[in-house]
């Protein structure tokens, strides 16, 4: 399988770095290697969503308890969670890190991921959700301990778009 | 069976538990009972209380979490049941007022028309539901001798358990609550991560 293992590990290393514990998931293609990290390592918790919805109440509840948690879900999965976010996260001013597999840009050879990928961006910005993209390994750890100090400032929803440059590798 | 006098019944035995609530009627009927730090309304997003639980019951599992539903919200989310059953933390009690509408959000406001009843008004048994979700206790009571027992045997116990209640589809009193959900919301975790206990 093409996805990147070095860098899903980069990424989940970063993950573990700022002090994550708790991590909800509904697996698509990009993501089989966080969620399997996560589900290989003792010290982190993995709930295996229904919808992505609930992640967001699960995060909330991790808040409270005093845990660090995220999120690892695709486009679709963030356009499926929306009321989540509003009525929890955004509504009861909660930190919430959102690592969304950014299919359906440049590149995308899937008909059915095209869709979802244009109206992630324009959602977060409506939402005044602050992103950034993960796209080169080197960018990784500093973006995402910058993503999780802003949500803990901010007690606010953020979200990391991850890249196809980052999660794919092309088969030679 | 009222709601509020279920709520009575189990009052006393929420000292010390995480309490996550839905929003109307389950949340007025509790803060009347008088509020407690440990107590937080959900005033948005049905269908999440239990999500929200879940979070706690995992983040601390030592602490008891009583997440108390309703069947409008819980119909809402009814995957929600899977995630909870597959999680299956032994420290989450999920009780759920079944009063066989949407009495909340208007669908009990007076004005002649029928109520806007749920599927559970129709024959949908959310206990079973639980169950065939993968909840190891799971059961349905109708009389408040029943609830009590059940719900207070749930949370002394040490498993992930369900308790759904029949209860009248009636108004609360009143839908005050006089805790900002900003204050509740800051002031619930203070709680939970205070050193020793809450309350």
């Amino acid at each position: 399988m093409p996805v990147s293992v070095a860098n899903s590990q980069v990424v989940y290393d970063a993950m573990k770095g700022v002090g994550i514990t708790l991590l909800s998931a509904l697996p698509e293609t990009w993501l089989v290697h966080l969620v399997r990290m996560a589900d290989e390592d003792p010290a982190m918790t993995l709930v295996r969503l229904a919808k992505e919805e609930e992640g967001v109440g699960v995060s909330a509840g991790a808040h409270f308890a005093g845990a660090r948690s995220a999120m690892l879900l695709q486009n679709h999965g963030f356009l499926q969670a929306i009321n989540g976010i509003v009525g929890i996260s955004l509504l009861y001013k909660i930190p919430l890190l959102m690592l969304i597999t950014d299919r359906g840009s440049f590149g995308e050879k899937d008909p059915w991921q095209t869709e979802g990928g244009k109206y992630t961006r324009p959602v977060l910005d409506a939402l005044h959700i602050a992103h950034d993209d993960l796209r080169r390994p080197d960018e990784v750890e500093a973006k995402i301990a910058h993503a999780m100090t802003l949500a803990q400032a901010s007690l606010s929803p953020v979200a990391l778009l991850l890249q196809r440059d980052l999660m794919w590798e092309e088969p030679n | 069976m009222k709601r509020l006098d279920c709520l009575k019944a189990i009052y006393p035995r929420l000292e010390g538990c995480a309490v996550v609530t839905i929003m109307g009627a389950v949340a007025a009927e509790l803060y009347s009972l008088g509020h407690r730090a440990n107590f937080f309304y959900l005033e948005h997003a049905m269908g999440l209380a239990s999500s929200v639980g879940l979070g706690i019951a995992l983040a601390q599992p030592k602490r008891k979490v009583v997440v108390i539903d309703g069947d409008g919200s819980v119909l809402m989310n009814l995957g929600g049941l899977t995630t909870l059953a597959r999680s299956r933390p032994n420290n989450l009690v999920h009780l759920i007022f079944d009063n066989e509408t949407l009495l909340s959000v208007g669908g009990g406001a007076p004005g002649g028309y029928k109520w806007f009843t749920t599927a559970t008004a129709t024959g949908t048994d959310l206990a079973g539901i639980a169950r065939a979700a993968g909840f190891p206790r799971a059961q349905m009571v109708r009389e408040l001798g029943d609830f009590e027992e059940a719900a207070l045997d749930a949370i002394d116990g040490d498993q992930l358990s369900c308790i759904v209640a029949k209860v009248d589809a009636e108004m609360p009193k009143s839908f005050l609550i006089d805790v900002h959900m900003l204050e509740n919301r800051f002031e619930f975790p203070r709680a939970l991560q205070t050193k020793g206990g809450v309350n």
